[in-house]
């Protein structure tokens, strides 16, 4: 487990943080990818309803992406298929738990080899899409990120988050 | 090896040496020897799409070994058209066969059926995926007819949606053979396909001229340019007929090129073509008896 207090940072980094506010208690995404924060909302079940305190920044500046989005979640922390799901469309995500305002836990996300239930196949004919008993399973290619359906041999290479279940 | 045979990707070049050497012994069989090998045994053979030499042969292979065969039957006289899954169609008649042999329209039905099955599912074709069995007597073919090893082959005709030669060229680069793609651009190989051959460390060219390459080729394995694939009839007015192989075209083959074809054929061979040395579609056909047997053997566990 590394820790890593929100007070240690850098003045500059103070900036970006403060662009939504400090939580108490829940989860920091970082480092999602620019553009893919309402996604990892979706995979969070959080919609328009929500009573979930939810604060998002987007397109904010990273020197390693580019532009990413960060989303923080109060009073929540992921499981590990939440995990999982981020990890297909924001794989270079950080998943910071905070607690009384203190980063206790902060981890990258990581690809599994197998996603299972997940994704629903972009193949029409394949046997995952009828009313077969079937669950659908993708392996998980690493880089770039793609996945191949087990079933019909199919990949998904774009647009990974259209096809969630 | 699985007990199962879905796709060409679960053989490693081993094991496929192991089918062919086998085969090989069979053929006596195929060719009417007596055998009791399978005796006792029974091969459910489920068809959702129509077949005729994929059944056929299958039954064959079942009967020359002393087996005997059940046939699903229709789809529209059986229990599938009273909406029973695949899943549950498929633990029932495990009941009652020592193996299933399975066409479906669908890809990925034979990988599915896997799952649920407590008999080895044979994949007889799984919409426009895989079809190992084919794959496997087109090796045998080629080993029996010519040289699987450093040969020159041309895939030719729908490269798009024939299941048979995404498979065949899936198997080829085990061997390191040297694939040329001949279609025209609206049924080329897909780039995934392409992509995983190359990653096998297969050698690909494109073209869309056959006249092209038909002096340094060793096979030419012409394929029909399946109407019931496209999603599109006036797409396939487009590209109907568009190869055809003739006598005039191999006055400028290999002595020793064959060629052969998954049949059935429309117009893409001349029916002249039959008559040259170069014609082994037909000998094709008769291969698929050995293959399957081998297969069916393994698969009940007789060998």
């Amino acid at each position: 487990m590394k820790k890593d207090s929100v007070e240690k940072k850098p003045a500059g980094s103070w900036k970006k943080e403060m662009l939504v506010r400090p939580i108490r208690q829940g989860t920091v995404i970082d480092h999602i990818r620019g553009g893919q924060a309402l996604n990892v909302l979706k995979i969070l079940g959080i919609y328009g309803t929500t009573e979930a305190v939810v604060s998002v920044a987007m397109n904010v500046p990273s020197k390693v992406l580019g532009s990413k989005d960060i989303v923080k979640v109060e009073g929540r922390e992921l499981e590990q298929k939440e995990v999982d799901r981020i990890s297909l469309i924001a794989p270079d995500a950080t998943i910071n738990i905070i607690r009384d305002f203190e980063v206790i836990e902060k981890y990258r996300v990581e690809l599994p080899e197998r996603i299972d239930g997940v994704v629903k196949c972009n193949n029409p004919n394949c046997i995952s899409n009828t009313h077969e008993p079937v669950i659908s399973k993708f392996t998980v290619n690493k880089k770039p990120v793609d996945l191949r359906c087990v079933y019909c041999d199919h990949v998904i290479s774009e647009g990974i988050a259209d096809h969630l279940i | 090896m699985s007990q199962h045979i879905i796709s060409m990707k679960d053989f490693s070049r081993d094991e496929i040496d192991i089918i062919l050497n086998m085969a090989r012994e069979f053929e006596p069989i195929a060719r009417g020897s007596k055998s009791s090998l399978l005796s006792g045994k029974i091969l459910a053979t489920l068809f959702y799409e129509p077949s005729t030499r994929t059944r056929l042969s299958f039954e064959t292979a079942m009967k020359r070994l002393g087996g005997d065969v059940i046939d699903l039957g229709s789809v529209e006289s059986s229990s599938v058209a009273k909406g029973e899954t695949l899943a549950d169609t498929i633990r029932v008649i495990g009941n009652y066969a020592n193996a299933i042999v399975l066409r479906h329209p669908r890809e990925g039905a034979a990988r599915m059926a896997a799952e649920y099955s407590k008999v080895p599912i044979i994949n007889a074709g799984d919409g426009a995926g895989h079809h190992p069995t084919q794959t496997l007597l087109d090796l045998y073919t080629i080993a029996r007819e010519s040289n699987l090893s450093d040969m020159r082959i041309a895939l030719v005709g729908d490269l798009k949606y024939g299941r048979t030669v995404h498979s065949l060229a899936y198997a080829l680069s085990l061997y390191h053979a040297d694939i040329t793609l001949i279609s025209p651009k609206q049924l080329q190989m897909p780039d995934i396909i392409k992509k995983d051959l190359k990653k096998q460390g297969a050698n690909i060219r494109e073209t869309s001229n056959i006249e092209e390459v038909i002096g340094e080729i060793d096979v030419l394995y012409v394929t029909r340019i399946q109407k019931e694939r496209f999603p599109d009839t006036a797409e396939y007015q487009k590209v109907a007929g568009i190869y055809r192989v003739t006598e005039e075209l191999l006055e400028n083959a290999r002595d020793n090129l064959i060629i052969m074809h998954p049949m059935p054929r429309v117009d893409e061979i001349d029916p002249s073509v039959d008559r040259t040395k170069y014609a082994r579609y037909f000998q094709q056909s008769f291969y698929g008896v050995p293959v399957r047997m081998t297969l069916l053997a393994m698969a009940m566990g007789a060998v």
